[in-house]
């Protein structure tokens, strides 16, 4: 790949963490929220009423390591 | 190579990721999770019954017998969770980290040493993997269907998360120790230092915090085939994720450099 090669030499341009911070801040709080559901809840929370959440993400659950019974 | 299309490749990669690992998971991991619901259901049949026999407060399941049903009675049936809830987990999951990692590249770029925008991505992809994924599984394993009881579910969560960010953040910090430390002592002493602060505090977090052990009398060779489909599930998604990723980044580096050398070349005449 000489791109690739060729792209070495050149120093990066940094991105400054002042343009970064609102978007990784929104990445990281959406991160939460979904974490939250295919990992917790119904489970060890219920901010939902009902085991439809639960059910619906309950093999994804599993799978991915999160604590479920 | 702005925050922008480091998101927009992240979750397009995350996305691909999240795909690939319902695939996988479908694949290899449902028919270990089909045999422990069938144990499952086998052990709430008897009349001694399991742990999930017993209701409890704490237990939002309001199913009279098992405590918590998998059959075909429960409210979403098992071919739709094996099927479209699978893929909305994984794909969820998926999605985010993606986004997540992208934006975590992003600040990687031109900050860790020599490397270029692959070797920062695909270096930020591996310890995303290592420190949210594999670590965490070592010290709180996945567990199939029947095992775990609903009445420890919020201790076992709450230790899962607990070591999951605590991991999460001994690697973030692991990654600006090394930069700071690399111009002093070099980029591969640096890494060792990092990478060994890493594991000292992974352990010791490791060791003090208690171990989960609702296995009873589940067999071993099922718990073994499904905890090793999971992270095989979890460590196809982060390989989907890397090589996605850090293929996007690459060709928008790429770009970017032609893009500067024109402009270079034009102001030069």
């Amino acid at each position: 790949m000489p791109q690739a090669t060729a792209a070495v030499p050149a120093a990066l341009p940094q991105i400054p963490v002042s343009d970064l911070a609102p978007w990784a801040i929104f990445s990281a709080l959406l991160a939460a929220v979904v974490l939250f559901f295919v990992g917790a809840e119904q489970g060890a929370f219920s901010v939902l009423e009902g085991t439809l959440v639960h059910e619906w993400v309950h093999d994804a659950r599993h799978v991915m390591g999160y604590p479920c019974h | 190579m702005t925050p922008r299309t480091f998101l927009v490749h992240g979750l397009v990669a995350g996305l691909v990721a999240g795909i690939a690992a319902f695939l996988i998971a479908y694949v290899v991991a449902e028919p270990q999770i089909d045999t422990a619901i069938a144990l499952e259901e086998a052990a709430s049949a008897a009349p001694a019954g399991h742990t999930h026999a017993e209701g409890t407060p704490a237990h939002s399941h309001d199913e009279e017998e098992a405590g918590h049903s998998h059959g075909q009675e429960a409210e979403v049936s098992r071919d739709t969770q094996s099927t479209w809830g699978l893929a909305t987990g994984t794909i969820l999951f998926g999605t985010v980290i993606g986004g997540a990692t992208a934006l975590a590249a992003a600040f990687a770029l031109g900050r860790l040493g020599s490397l270029g925008a692959r070797g920062s991505t695909a270096t930020i992809t591996l310890v995303g993997f290592v420190a949210t994924a594999l670590v965490p599984f070592l010290k709180y394993p996945s567990t199939p269907p029947a095992v775990g009881s609903g009445d420890t579910i919020g201790e076992r969560t709450g230790l899962y998360f607990a070591f999951w960010a605590i991991s999460l953040a001994a690697a973030v910090i692991a990654v600006v120790a090394a930069r700071r430390l690399h111009e002093r002592i070099g980029g591969f002493n640096a890494m060792v230092v990092a990478a060994l602060g890493y594991l000292v505090v992974v352990l010791a977090v490791g060791l003090a915090l208690p171990t989960v052990n609702e296995l009873g009398a589940f067999p071993a060779d099922t718990l073994w085939y499904f905890r090793r489909e999971s992270l095989v599930t979890l460590a196809g998604l982060w390989a989907v994720l890397g090589v996605v990723l850090t293929g996007l980044v690459g060709r928008d580096a790429d770009k970017a450099l032609a893009d500067q050398r024109r402009r270079e070349a034009a102001a030069a005449l």
